[in-house]
C-alpha cells in the first residue's frame, strides 16, 4: 500500500503557474563542437592571430616532448603531458588580457608559460624543489592546482572581488573532464552564475580521467550542457582547432568583461600521451583510438590551414620549429643544473611570523645539518 | 602436519589478496573508487578485481570523493560492505564532510540502529618523492574524529590481516596504507594467509630493556633500523608497532614502558597536535611512577608537507630517533 492510499482520498489543488527563471534555449550548447579550421569561418579569422597561435602551438608541442624527456633523466619528478591538447592551452592564454587571471590545473603548464611565466619556474612543482616556482601576482597566474576542481571557486572569488573593486578583470579557470564530477565544480559554477561573476570555465575534455573514460564520468549529453542548470551559457568547441577555441574563449571573456556573467566551455580534445610519465595507458585504451586522434592533430590542423591559404610557407614552418628547438635547448640546459636548495626554506613561509615551535625546529635542523657536515669532513 | 612455505611478498600484493579474499567470502563486499576497475588503482591494489568479480562489485566511480564516500554510506545503510579507495591522502579531504558528519556518527545518532561497515583505504604519508598533496600524514584528523577506527599496517602479514579485519568490522575503519611500504618485501605465506588480527592490538616488534620506541605504519621500519643502530651505543630498544591508533592498545604499550622506563613516540605527521601528544599523555598518566624520563616525541616538523627534494629533512630518521634516545638518559646524567 502506498502512502497516498494509506491517507485516503486526496485531491491536490493545482500549483501556481511555473515560470522558468531563464529561457534555457540560448544557454544550450550546439549539438556539434564549433569549428573554424577547414570551414568558411576560417576566412574571417585574423591571419596575424593564426600565426601567433601556430608559433605557440609548435613551442608547446616541443615543450611537452622536452619535459617528458626530462622525466626520463630524473630531472622532473613527474610530468603530465598536454600533447594533443596544445590548442586549448595556447588559446586559453592568448584569449586573456594582461590584467586578467589564469587558474590552471596541474596539466596546464603550457598555458602558464604562454602567459609569460618563465618556463623553468613553471616546472618547479613538477621538478620537486618547491610547490610553486613563480610569483602569482607577476603574470596573474594562480599556482598549478593538484587537488582537482579546487581552484574553480578561487577563480570565482577573485573575479567577484575584482568586480566589487570596479576592475574589469576576468578570471579563466581550467579543468579536466574528470574534475567536473567534483563538488567544487558544481559549487563554483553555481556561485559564478548567482553572482554573475566575470569567470570563464574551460573544460578540456581529453577523454579520460587517468583511466576512467568520459562515459563513466557523466551521463550528460555533453559537459557543456552542465552550464544550463546553473543558468549560464554552455559552449562546445573542437579543442584541437586553435582558431575555434580562441574565438569561443575570446567571446566568453569579452562577455564576462562586459558584465554578461560566466560561461562554461567544453573543448573536445584528446590526451595523446599517458596520464603522466608514470602511467601505463595501454591498460585502458587501444592504439587505434590514439591513432585516430593523431590524425586530428592541433598543430597539423593549423599548419595545413595556414599553408593552404598562403599565410605560411616552408620557411615559416622551419622558423617556428627552430624557435621551438632553441627553447627546448635552453630548457634542457637550465633544467640540467642542480637546483640550489636551502633546507631552511622549509621554515621560511609557513606563517608570516614563525611560531616559537617552528623556530625551535629550525634550530634543530641547523644543528643536524652542522653535525652532518662535520661528520662528512671527519670521514 | 604440513609446514607452510613462506614466500616473499609485497605489502601491495597482500592488500590485493585481502580484498580478493574478502570479496570471495562475502558477496556484500563492494570495492569502489577512482580508477580501481580497469586500471586496478594507481597503486594496482585493486588489480584484477573488476575482472574477477564484475564491475558492479569493483567499480570505477566518477571523480568525486564526497560522492564516493556519501554513496558508500547509502550502500552500507542498505546492507552492503563498501570498501572505498581514496587515491591519495590529500584527495580524501573533499570526503571529510561525509566522514566527520555521517560515517563517524551514524551508529551514535541512530542509537545503534544504523551501523556503517565501511572501510576507507587511504594511501598516506611521504617518502616516495611525490609532489604537493601526495604525501600528507593525515592520521591526526581521523584520530580526532570519534566513531572511526584508524589502523595502519607496517608489515606484509598485517596488511593482509588488518584489512580483512577492517572489512569484517561492523564499524567504519580508516585504513591508512603507508605508501612507501607498498613495495617492501617480507616473508609471508600467501597460500595460507590466515592471521587476521583483531583491530586494536599493538605488537612488540623487537624486545629491549633500555627504552621503548612507540610507532606505527611507515615509521616502524625506521624505528627498527634505529634500534639496530642503537646497539652500538649499548642501548637495547624495544619497538612497539601500534597497528591501530583507534582503538588504542594501552595494555601492550604500557606493559612495555613499565619494563623499560623510557619511551619515545615516533611518527611522521607533525608533532604539534599530532598523535604523539595523545600517546605521550596516556603513557604518562598510566606509567608515571615507572618513568625515568619524560616521554619524548620525534615527529615531522609542523609544516605543510615539503616538496620531494626537501622531504628527507622533514621525515624523522634514524639520527633524530637516536638523539631522542640519548636525551632520555638525562636524569642519570644530571
Ligand atoms: C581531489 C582529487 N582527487 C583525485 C586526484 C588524483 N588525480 C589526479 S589527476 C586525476 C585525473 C584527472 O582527470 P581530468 O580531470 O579529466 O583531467 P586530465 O588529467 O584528463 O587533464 C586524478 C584522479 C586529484 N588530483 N585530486
Amino acid at each position: 500500500m502506498t502512502v497516498m492510499e494509506q491517507r485516503g482520498a486526496y485531491r491536490p489543488s493545482p500549483p501556481p503557474a511555473w515560470q522558468p527563471r531563464t529561457d534555457p534555449a540560448p544557454l544550450l550548447p550546439d549539438a556539434e563542437p564549433y569549428r573554424v579550421l577547414g570551414t568558411e569561418a576560417a576566412a574571417e579569422a585574423d591571419p596575424e592571430l593564426l600565426r601567433r597561435l601556430y608559433a605557440q602551438l609548435v613551442l608547446g608541442r616541443r615543450y611537452n616532448t622536452q619535459a617528458t624527456a626530462l622525466t626520463k633523466q630524473g630531472r622532473l619528478a613527474v610530468y603530465p603531458s598536454s600533447t594533443g591538447q596544445e590548442a586549448c592551452e595556447v588559446a586559453a592564454a592568448l584569449a586573456l588580457e594582461e590584467r586578467d587571471w589564469l587558474f590552471p590545473s596541474y596539466r596546464d603548464t603550457l598555458a602558464v608559460v604562454a602567459r609569460g611565466v618563465d618556463p623553468v619556474e613553471a616546472l618547479t612543482l613538477l621538478r620537486g624543489d618547491w610547490h610553486t616556482g613563480y610569483d602569482p601576482y607577476e603574470h596573474r597566474v594562480a599556482p598549478l592546482s593538484t587537488p582537482l576542481a579546487t581552484q574553480l571557486p578561487h577563480a570565482v572569488g577573485l573575479a567577484h572581488a575584482a568586480r566589487l573593486k570596479g576592475h574589469d578583470v576576468v578570471a579563466l579557470a581550467m579543468i579536466g573532464d574528470g574534475g567536473t564530477s567534483e563538488g567544487d565544480f558544481h559549487e563554483a559554477l553555481n556561485f559564478a552564475a548567482v553572482w554573475q561573476a566575470p569567470v570563464v570555465f574551460l573544460v578540456q575534455n581529453n577523454g579520460f580521467a587517468i583511466s576512467v573514460p568520459l562515459a563513466k564520468q557523466t551521463a550528460a549529453p555533453s559537459l557543456a550542457h552542465k552550464a544550463v542548470g546553473y543558468g549560464m551559457p554552455g559552449r562546445l568547441v573542437d579543442g584541437n582547432d586553435a582558431a575555434a577555441v580562441h574565438e569561443v574563449l575570446a567571446d566568453a571573456v569579452r562577455n564576462a568583461r562586459a558584465g554578461g556573467g560566466p560561461t562554461l566551455i567544453e573543448a573536445v580534445t584528446y590526451r595523446i600521451d599517458a596520464h603522466t610519465n608514470a602511467d601505463d595507458a595501454t591498460r585502458y585504451r587501444g592504439d587505434a583510438e590514439v591513432e585516430a586522434w593523431r590524425e586530428h592533430d592541433p598543430v597539423q590542423l593549423l599548419e595545413r590551414e595556414l599553408t593552404g591559404r598562403g599565410l605560411l610557407d616552408e620557411d615559416g614552418v622551419s622558423a617556428a620549429r627552430e624557435d621551438a628547438e632553441a627553447m627546448a635547448a635552453r630548457l634542457r640546459e637550465r633544467m640540467n643544473q642542480d637546483a640550489p636548495l636551502d633546507p631552511m626554506d622549509l621554515f621560511a613561509h609557513v606563517y608570516a611570523e614563525p611560531t616559537p615551535q617552528l623556530r625551535e625546529q629550525r634550530d634543530q635542523l641547523v644543528a643536524e645539518l652542522r653535525a652532518e657536515s662535520e661528520e662528512g669532513t671527519a670521514r | 602436519m604440513t609446514t607452510v612455505a613462506l614466500k616473499p611478498a609485497t605489502m601491495a600484493q597482500a592488500l590485493t589478496r585481502a580484498l580478493r579474499d574478502a570479496m570471495a567470502a562475502d558477496p556484500s563486499v563492494h570495492v569502489m573508487g577512482e580508477d580501481v576497475g580497469t586500471l586496478g588503482g594507481v597503486f594496482r591494489i585493486t588489480d584484477g578485481l573488476a575482472k574477477e568479480f564484475g564491475e558492479d562489485r569493483c567499480t570505477d566511480t566518477p571523480l568525486a570523493e564526497a560522492g564516493i564516500l556519501g554513496a558508500a554510506v547509502g550502500m552500507a545503510m542498505y546492507g552492503l560492505r563498501p570498501v572505498v579507495e581514496m587515491q591519495f591522502d590529500a584527495f580524501a579531504y573533499p570526503a571529510f564532510e561525509q566522514l566527520a558528519s555521517h560515517v563517524a556518527k551514524m551508529r551514535n545518532r541512530t542509537r545503534g540502529k544504523m551501523p556503517l561497515p565501511i572501510t576507507i583505504r587511504i594511501p598516506y604519508g611521504g617518502g616516495i618523492g611525490g609532489v604537493e598533496h601526495h604525501s600528507d600524514a593525515s592520521e591526526a584528523y581521523y584520530m580526532a574524529t570519534p566513531g572511526l577506527h584508524v589502523v595502519t599496517p607496517a608489515t606484509v602479514a598485517d596488511a593482509y590481516g588488518l584489512l580483512r579485519a577492517s572489512i569484517a568490522s561492523d564499524d567504519p575503519v580508516v585504513f591508512l596504507e603507508p605508501k612507501r611500504l607498498y613495495w617492501s618485501k617480507d616473508t609471508w605465506n600467501p597460500d595460507d594467509p590466515q592471521t587476521v588480527e583483531p583491530v586494536g592490538r599493538a605488537v612488540v616488534r623487537r624486545t629491549g630493556r633500555s627504552a621503548t620506541l612507540i610507532t606505527y605504519g611507515p615509521s616502524v621500519p625506521v624505528c627498527l633500523e634505529a634500534a639496530e643502530a642503537a646497539r652500538a651505543e649499548g642501548w637495547e630498544l624495544e619497538v612497539v608497532d601500534l597497528r591501530s591508533l583507534v582503538p588504542f592498545d594501552d595494555e601492550t604499550v604500557c606493559a612495555s614502558v613499565r619494563r623499560t622506563g623510557r619511551a619515545v613516540v615516533v611518527h611522521e605527521s607533525g608533532g604539534f597536535g599530532g598523535p604523539g601528544g595523545e600517546i605521550a599523555a596516556r603513557v604518562t598518566e598510566r606509567c608515571f611512577h615507572h618513568l625515568e624520563a619524560p616521554v619524548l616525541r620525534v615527529a615531522g616538523f609542523d609544516l605543510p608537507y615539503p616538496p620531494p627534494m626537501l622531504e628527507r629533512h622533514h621525515l624523522p630518521g634514524v639520527d633524530r630517533i637516536l638523539d631522542a634516545v640519548a636525551r632520555l638518559q638525562w636524569e642519570a646524567e644530571s
